[in-house]
């Protein structure tokens, strides 16, 4: 028994941090939140982080969704033509994108790209006192510094989906229509008769909307939680990674089945 | 009468947790319109108490009045409203990376201030002057060297006006050009100022000279005061070897251990 009673407690030990911590991380989140005014107020502020979030991971989201779409037309063909449907080539392509491919695949690249980023920028302002001169000259580094990169994420995340999905269904007519040969018409009908706007591409919007909160809210936090030397920065950066790609996949099924189970379509 | 004091510290005492006490009962008085240091050994508790003179921390027991108001009463707007009246120099300036020079020293005015450009470009322009950065206004703090890096810091710190000047070790890694820079600037800053400054520091060579009071800190006590000649001179062994820089003596060089012979094996330990 004595043997045991050591692993039990550094168990117990570590629960109780982890639950202290997450405890920590949703007081922040909510002060967070009430403190998004200066965010919005000054809008500038977010836009310039949109551009830093958003717009220099267009290049990776783009060459990826192209590449997605591309294999999907590959690999679906390869079946569907076993059963005589190639022509549904289209709708294969475009509901795997919309519905799960471009809101997951999108976010967990937006994790490794722009959540990365943000913890190590945050965590390395923190560790040369930028943070803390904030405080001192009576600026609030939550609603000056996290608050905008926060909603900067939030909004970049949909738009990043968006541009992936249509990237992918591009790729996916590219070696579907062009380089296979199934018939185009075919091809943009079936799509545009079975994708719907609700049931489909809704979902997968409000799908990147909860992963773009989640996955910034865990690389502000990080950052602003990171130890303040180099080792401290390095593992928050990692921890941003894989937490958010964790909570991508996880609230990722948790969406799909409260979304698409019940026979809603 | 004596002029009013910025900071008042009345018996205060503090620790990061419970075993670990940094500040023990400490009490001191700085009235206005002068300039005084802290000086001390590493981990003595000086940053420590410049951090609560800046109302990061509270005291355990005791009371700590900052430009007339209490810190640990402070709501965070009240907080802030008394850090407008504060400007603090950090030990490498802290300065925000992403931002010009200009903008850096900007950075205040524009956050608490709704001041045209043209009025805020007069004031970023005369406080760059005042530390003789005027020129390096476009440059990135990546390219300025320590010393620069840290008279920009400083301009950024008098923005607005203070009334009390804090420098968390404003010498550490300076070059001896620099360091006489930030030193003479902190002195003429002061007194065109009319503010208060504190200097945290335990460079005594370049210190001592243009202070006009001096805190002798140890073990998280104020061991002796005074203005320099008089603490000198002062017959408190600790400031004695820390002005001398005397390798032993109130603090010993070697770090407590068991008998030396006994560790090499050549007797038996008890």
């Amino acid at each position: 028994m004595a043997g045991l009673r050591e692993p039990v407690q550094r168990l117990g030990h570590s629960m109780t941090e982890r639950i202290l911590r997450l405890g920590f991380a949703s007081r922040f989140f909510a002060y967070m939140l009430l403190h998004s005014g200066t965010a919005f107020r000054r809008f500038h502020l977010t836009i310039r982080e949109i551009y830093f979030a958003g717009v220099l991971s267009l290049i990776i989201i783009l060459v990826s969704g192209m590449f997605v779409g591309m294999v999907l037309a590959l690999q679906g063909y390869e079946t569907l033509q076993r059963y005589g449907s190639s022509e549904a080539l289209g709708i294969l392509v475009a509901l795997s994108l919309v519905r799960e491919l471009g809101p997951v695949v999108a976010g967990l690249l937006f994790a490794s790209r722009a959540g990365s980023a943000i913890t190590a920028e945050i965590g390395l302002m923190k560790a040369t006192e930028q943070i803390a001169a904030m405080e001192m000259m009576a600026v609030d580094p939550i609603a000056r510094v996290v608050a905008p990169r926060f909603w900067a994420g939030v909004i970049s995340m949909p738009l990043l989906a968006a541009l992936f999905s249509a990237m992918g269904i591009f790729g996916g007519y590219l070696v579907g229509v062009q380089l296979i040969g199934v018939d185009e018409g075919a091809f943009w009908s079936q799509m545009q008769a079975s994708v719907d706007v609700r049931n489909d591409i809704l979902n997968g919007v409000i799908k990147s909307v909860v992963f773009g909160v989640a996955v910034t809210w865990i690389a502000v936090f990080e950052g602003y939680d990171a130890q303040p030397t180099a080792e401290g920065v390095s593992s928050a950066t990692t921890r941003t990674v894989v937490t958010s790609s964790l909570a991508i996949l996880a609230l990722d099924f948790v969406l799909t089945a409260l979304m698409f189970t019940g026979g809603t379509k | 009468m004596s002029p009013p004091a910025v900071v008042e510290i009345e018996q205060v005492s503090f620790g990061y947790d419970a075993t670990r006490r940094v500040l023990h009962d400490v009490t001191l008085r700085m009235p206005q319109g002068k300039v005084y240091a802290i000086m001390g050994q590493s981990g003595c508790g000086k940053t420590t108490l410049l951090r609560m003179i800046g109302g990061a921390l509270h005291p355990d027991s005791g009371t700590a009045r900052v430009l007339g108001a209490d810190i640990a009463s402070l709501e965070t707007a009240e907080l802030y409203a008394l850090r407008r009246r504060m400007g603090m120099l950090f030990q490498f300036g802290a300065l925000f990376t992403d931002l010009s020079v200009y903008d850096n020293v900007a950075f205040p005015l524009r956050e608490h201030t709704n001041l045209p450009a043209a009025v805020i470009n007069d004031l970023v322009l005369l406080k760059l002057e005042a530390v003789g950065l005027r020129g390096a206004a476009n440059l990135k703090p990546s390219e300025l060297s320590g010393g620069m890096a840290r008279r920009v810091a400083l301009a950024r710190a008098i923005a607005l006006d203070p009334k009390l000047i804090m420098y968390d070790e404003p010498f550490t890694a300076l070059d001896p050009i620099s360091l006489g820079v930030v030193a003479r600037l902190i002195r003429r800053l002061n007194d065109s100022l009319g503010a208060t400054s504190i200097v945290v520091t335990h460079d005594v060579a370049e210190t001592l000279p243009f202070v006009d009071h001096v805190f002798f800190m140890a073990d998280g006590r104020v061991v002796a005061e005074g203005p320099p000649g008089e603490v000198e001179r002062a017959d408190v062994p600790f400031v004695t070897q820390f002005v001398q820089g005397n390798v032993d003596g109130a603090v010993p060089f070697h770090f407590p251990a068991p008998g030396y012979r006994a560790d090499l094996g050549l007797e038996a330990k008890v």
